[in-house]
Formats: C-alpha cells, sequence, structure tokens
C-alpha cells in the first residue's frame, strides 16, 4: 500500500478547507442572495460552531451538560446591546418602554469577543457549583441555570439593559459588515463561514494539545486522571468555560445572522436541536458535528419543508400539514438511534489520511478480485 | 540510609461502623522495596487509598519526606462512633487532606488492582498524557503552540520511556488491546512518566503467569534503580513478595500484625494463622 507522507497530508487538508471557502464564495456571486441555500449554509455553519464547542464539553471532556442555549443568549444579548448605534438607544424604537443604560456602542468584532467572554464569565461563576455533579446531575444543573439564565434576561427590572421580553433589533447585523477600508459589503455567508471556521480551528487545536489529552483522560477514567496528577476541577472548569466562550460566539453569529433576537426563542428546545447534532455526527467527532449540523439544518429548513405543505398531498392521502415535518424528523432520530448508535462518524474524524487508505484498500481489493478471476480462467 | 521516605502514624480509616484500617503505623525507607501483605479484605488496598488522597483517613497522620500530607482526627458524628484506636492522640493537629493530583504532584505514583488505563487512547498517549502534570505550560500556549518546545520535550521523553519499557513496538496500539501483562507494564510505565519518588504498586502481578510473574520481579527491581525509586507494594504472590522484598508488613483485618524481613514473616506464628485460620479448639 502506497503510503501517504505527513506533509503531503497536510498540503491535502488545507487544500480541501480551503476549497469549502472558494466554493461559498464562488457561490455568494453567482447565485442571489435570497436563495434559501445561504440561510441553510449560515445556520449550519452558526449551529455547527455551537455543536463543537457542546461537543468538546460532553464528546471529549465528558461532562454531559445541556446549558449551550443559556450561553448562545447571553452571547446574543451582549453582542445586540453593545452593538446597537446609541442614537436608536435613544429613541423609543426598540427600548419602547425603558431608558436604555448603555451609553456606547462598539464595532462588530470586538462585540463578537466581548459575547464570548461574557458567556464564559457566567460560565465560570456557574461551573464553581455545578461541576461538583456529575452524569445526569450535572446534565439536570446545566439545564436549570440555562433556563434561570433565559428567565432572568427576561425579567422586567433589567429592562434598561435587557429590553425586558421585548425583542432587540436594529443592531449591527450580516447586511452591515463591510470588507475593511471600503463600503462594500462583506459576502455575508462567508463572514460566517470565517468566524465558524476560526473558532472550529481553535478548538480543533486545542483538542490535540496536551490540555486535549487530559480532558480525553478525564473522560475516560476520572480516578485515573486523577492519579495521574490532573486536577480534575481546574480542568473541568477550563473545558466548561472555553466551551461557553465559543457558545457565546455562535450566539452572537446567530443574532447578526436572524436580525432580531428574543430571549423566549432559546429554549431547551434548542438545547436539544444542539445535541442531536452532536448525535447524529457522533460524540467525540468535530467533523462529525459539522456535517451533522449541515445536514439537520438543511433538512428542517429545506429538505423536508415540503411535508409541512398540504398542497403537496401526493398519494391522496391528507396527511401532509404544518407540523408534519416533526413527525418525520422524530422518526428519523429513532432510526439513527437504533440502527447507527454512533452517528455519522463515531469518534472518528474525517481526514485526508482517512480518505486516502480507503482507496488504497479498496483499489487492493479490487487488484485482488482481478487476480483471482484470472487464476480462475 | 535509613531514610524515611513515606510514614504512616496511627492510621483508622471507619467507613460507618466498619475499622477497614485499624491504627496502622509504617515507615518506608528511601531506596527500598517494601511489600504490604494480607488476607483478602485486610484493608490493604484502603491504606494506598489513604496515602494517595483518595480516602481521608479518620485518624491518624500520613507524612512523606516529613511533610505532612494527611492528618486527621475522628470529629462531628464520627466523634461519638469512632471505634479505632489513639481518638484523642490528634486532637490538636490541624486537619491536613489532599486531592490525589496534590499528592502526584509531590512525587508519589500509583498503578490500580483493576488496570486503569484510558481506553480510548494509545499507549504513547497513556504516557505522554501522564507528563502534562510537569509541562511548563498554560492553555493559551499550548492551545496555539506556542509552548511547542515543551510538547517535544515531552513527547521526546515519551519515547525514551516506551524504548526503555520496552513497549515502543506498541506504540500505536490502543492500550487496551495489548496482553494482560503488558497492560500492567504499561500502567507502571505511566506511573513512571509523572517523575516519581515513591511508587505505589497495588497487586502488580495479579492475574500473570508464574513466567510473566518472574520478569516482574527483575522488572521492578530494574525500574528501582533506574528511576532511584521507592516501591512500596501489595502483593498475593508470595513468591514474589519473598524474593523481591526488604522488608514486609502483614495486616489482617485492618490492623498490623507482624513486619520485618522474609524470613521473619515467613516464620511467624500470626501470619500463619491469619493465612490459614486457627484452629477452633487451640
Amino acid at each position: 500500500m502506497k503510503q501517504l507522507s505527513k506533509k503531503k497530508e497536510t498540503w491535502l487538508s488545507v487544500i480541501g478547507i480551503a476549497a469549502v471557502y472558494i466554493i461559498v464564495s464562488v457561490l455568494e456571486i453567482f447565485i442571489p442572495s435570497t436563495s434559501i441555500l445561504f440561510t441553510v449554509l449560515k445556520k449550519g455553519a452558526i449551529y455547527a460552531l455551537v455543536a463543537v464547542s457542546m461537543n468538546l464539553l460532553n464528546g471529549f471532556t465528558g461532562l454531559f451538560s445541556l446549558g449551550q442555549a443559556g450561553f448562545m443568549l447571553i452571547g446574543a444579548y451582549t453582542y445586540a446591546i453593545f452593538t446597537m448605534p446609541v442614537a436608536i438607544k435613544l429613541t423609543d424604537s426598540v427600548y419602547k418602554y425603558y431608558h436604555c443604560a448603555i451609553g456606547f456602542d462598539m464595532g462588530f468584532l470586538p462585540a463578537i469577543i466581548l459575547a464570548g467572554l461574557a458567556a464564559a464569565a457566567f460560565a465560570t461563576l456557574i461551573g464553581i457549583p455545578v461541576l461538583r455533579l456529575k452524569s445526569d446531575y450535572l446534565a439536570i444543573a446545566t439545564l436549570g441555570f440555562a433556563e434561570i439564565i433565559r428567565a432572568v434576561f427576561q425579567w422586567d427590572e433589567l429592562g434598561p439593559v435587557t429590553n425586558g421580553a421585548n425583542v432587540m433589533r436594529e443592531y449591527l447585523d450580516l447586511s452591515h459588515i463591510k470588507i475593511p477600508f471600503t463600503n462594500i459589503p462583506f459576502p455575508p455567508t462567508l463572514f460566517v463561514f470565517l468566524i465558524a471556521g476560526i473558532c472550529i480551528a481553535i478548538i480543533v487545536l486545542l483538542i490535540n494539545s496536551s490540555y486535549g489529552r487530559a480532558f480525553k483522560a478525564i473522560r475516560d477514567d476520572e480516578i485515573a486522571a486523577e492519579a495521574m496528577g490532573i486536577n480534575l476541577f481546574k480542568h473541568k472548569e477550563l473545558s466548561f468555560v472555553i466551551s461557553s466562550f465559543f457558545a457565546g460566539i455562535s450566539g452572537a453569529l446567530l443574532a447578526m445572522f436572524q436580525y432580531t433576537v428574543q430571549a423566549a426563542q432559546f429554549k431547551t428546545a434548542m438545547t436539544y436541536e444542539i445535541l442531536l447534532v452532536v448525535v447524529i455526527g457522533g460524540i467525540g467527532s468535530v467533523s462529525g458535528s459539522c456535517i451533522a449540523s449541515f445536514l439537520y439544518i438543511a433538512c428542517s429548513e429545506w429538505w423536508l419543508r415540503f411535508l409541512d405543505d398540504s398542497q403537496y398531498n401526493v398519494l391522496g392521502l391528507d396527511i401532509l400539514r404544518s407540523g408534519f415535518r416533526k413527525v418525520v424528523f422524530s422518526v428519523i432520530i429513532m432510526i439513527i438511534v437504533l440502527f447507527c448508535s454512533k452517528g455519522i462518524m463515531g469518534d472518528k474524524e474525517l481526514s485526508v489520511r482517512r480518505l486516502w487508505e480507503k482507496i488504497q484498500r479498496k483499489k487492493a481489493a479490487k487488484k485482488q478480485t482481478v487476480k483471482e478471476g484470472a487464476e480462475n480462467e | 540510609m535509613n531514610e524515611s521516605i513515606l510514614r504512616l502514624e496511627d492510621v483508622t480509616m471507619q467507613f460507618g461502623g466498619v475499622v477497614a484500617v485499624n491504627n496502622l503505623s509504617l515507615e518506608v525507607n528511601k531506596g527500598e522495596i517494601v511489600a504490604l501483605i494480607g488476607p483478602n479484605g485486610a484493608g490493604k488496598t484502603t491504606a494506598f487509598n489513604c496515602i494517595t488522597g483518595v480516602y481521608k483517613p479518620t485518624n491518624g497522620r500520613v507524612s512523606f519526606h516529613d511533610q505532612v500530607i494527611a492528618a486527621n482526627h475522628p470529629h462531628g458524628k464520627m466523634k461519638k462512633n469512632y471505634a479505632g484506636e489513639n481518638g484523642d492522640r490528634y486532637q490538636s493537629e490541624k486537619t491536613v487532606s489532599h486531592t490525589p493530583d496534590v499528592i502526584t504532584q509531590l512525587g508519589i505514583a500509583r498503578t490500580f488492582q483493576n488496570i486503569r488505563l484510558w481506553k480510548s487512547m494509545t499507549v504513547f498517549d497513556n504516557v505522554l498524557t501522564a507528563k502534562h502534570m510537569r509541562a511548563k505550560q498554560n492553555v493559551f500556549t499550548a492551545t496555539f503552540r506556542l509552548s511547542a518546545g515543551e510538547e517535544k520535550r515531552m513527547r521526546q521523553e515519551t519515547e525514551a520511556l516506551l524504548e526503555e519499557q520496552d513497549l515502543l513496538r506498541y506504540r500505536d496500539e490502543l492500550a487496551t488491546s495489548l496482553p494482560y501483562g503488558t497492560q500492567r507494564r504499561l500502567e507502571i510505565a505511566r506511573a513512571l512518566a509523572t517523575e516519581p519518588k515513591l511508587l505505589l504498586l497495588d497487586e502488580p502481578a495479579a492475574g500473570m503467569n508464574p513466567q510473566e510473574t518472574l520478569e516482574l520481579a527483575a522488572f521492578i527491581h530494574d525500574i528501582k534503580d533506574k528511576h532511584g525509586l521507592t516501591v512500596f507494594l501489595i502483593e498475593h504472590h508470595m513468591d514474589l513478595v519473598m524474593q523481591i522484598s526488604d522488608r514486609i508488613y502483614v495486616i489482617d483485618f485492618g490492623k498490623l500484625i507482624c513486619n520485618g524481613t522474609p524470613e521473619v514473616v515467613q516464620n511467624d506464628k500470626r501470619v500463619i494463622d491469619a493465612y490459614l485460620g486457627v484452629a477452633e479448639d487451640a
């Protein structure tokens, strides 16, 4: 079997990733921006980021946490509050019932980073009591905290900051992003891909570092990890905070993508959606989470949409109606869990090396059959 | 020469009403191989867990290199229910307890009775991860490869350690796919990667055949000399224990019943009684 050199592998991977970005840019030039394709790509990239961040926690550190939607909410609100121009804050077009307490605004890049930091700061505080719990109890506690965060953001008394339970809008959304030093709008899908791509790359670097190995050690055997000098609380907290940081950033991206943000949207159902993506992709696989997130969003926003439309009753049966999509979805999920419980990728990664080896093996198998065929004759 | 490295004084571990380790005092000197033996359920592993910080002893003091690493006296509800001895000796002393990772940091490494390797990792990664504790880096420099020199050093040291332990040929295999005896050796190699001064081995020969046990004896001597270690082990294979130990401590029902050189222990009546039982009418 032909061997793939390390250098060649790196180059092929770089080319593969670059190809994705080039394809996205080309699509944005030739296809009208109103196409459903871009909605799927943008939302898919955002979900890919939050799914990977959840995978860092659930798949690589073995902490079953369900707080992701709460941290996304913090990120989304932080972004919306700080990028809304002062001029709009002063009028009552958004803050209708309150007098806005934040008297300044900032650019989108610092706001995105701030969104991550805000989520990370909350995670640091929540992590101290919560990370002493294990498995199911941890899941329940984080789920509870996520709900508390949502309730607090809707609280009337915080209205001057969060606008109560009302919608936040007119902040810097994707259409406001310009190419630096010009006035030309930045291709929005490419922007989302860039930010999400950088964040996922950082998570992958972390997973492959010494700290990533320590996380995996905690997942595999906590007692052995502790006996080998890995401080359990410090490393769990670290993983929790980093995961929340990127969840916050994905929240900010979601706010940019949606044009409006409301706390009511970030319910536990959203966490379950993300968990679903992680499970379908494979717990412990970054590339699996990415692939699954695009597939999931494409199905729920595009490919299975027709199920909700009563016009397409092909079989003459009157079953297609609003909400039927969810029924079909549930069945698909059940099939995946029953017959493909490790998800698309299991805990493996999609890599050039694996593809290469697969192709080589197939070639070898083909040669073998040809040889056997010749011998038989 | 007789410099004490580990000292247990009146260590008692009580779970509810059960006294698992009762008033155990022992000493391990630098450069020795000391064995802790006793019938099943005598409290050997509990004693190990008290040393490594998995359990917090109910009473007594554990010191390592003259530094107290665990000290406690019965308090709260335990004060009334305490069934061990010397319950008032450490009253005035400050309670000390550390988590296992701090103990490892100080220089005590251990292996487990039921092998606890990290299942999803390769042989190489198992040893490399144990090096994490001593690496000079933080999460930022590690993620952005700013401490690449440190990572390179860790990898080289791991390679050298595997070479030395004759495990290099299994380098990229999953740890759990190795034969049982090799897994035990890998667990010892992983413990060595934390750069310990004192190595605690919990039944290193469990599940090994006579040939492997014989090799293990040579192996333990070998790593002791190469790494300047002191070894404290729990073992059931008496040939191994008698062959390699400088001194032996015997416990039964949590209490120390005998200690001394292999010859002394072998001929002690209490030890024979503990293992074989005492005749009813004696």
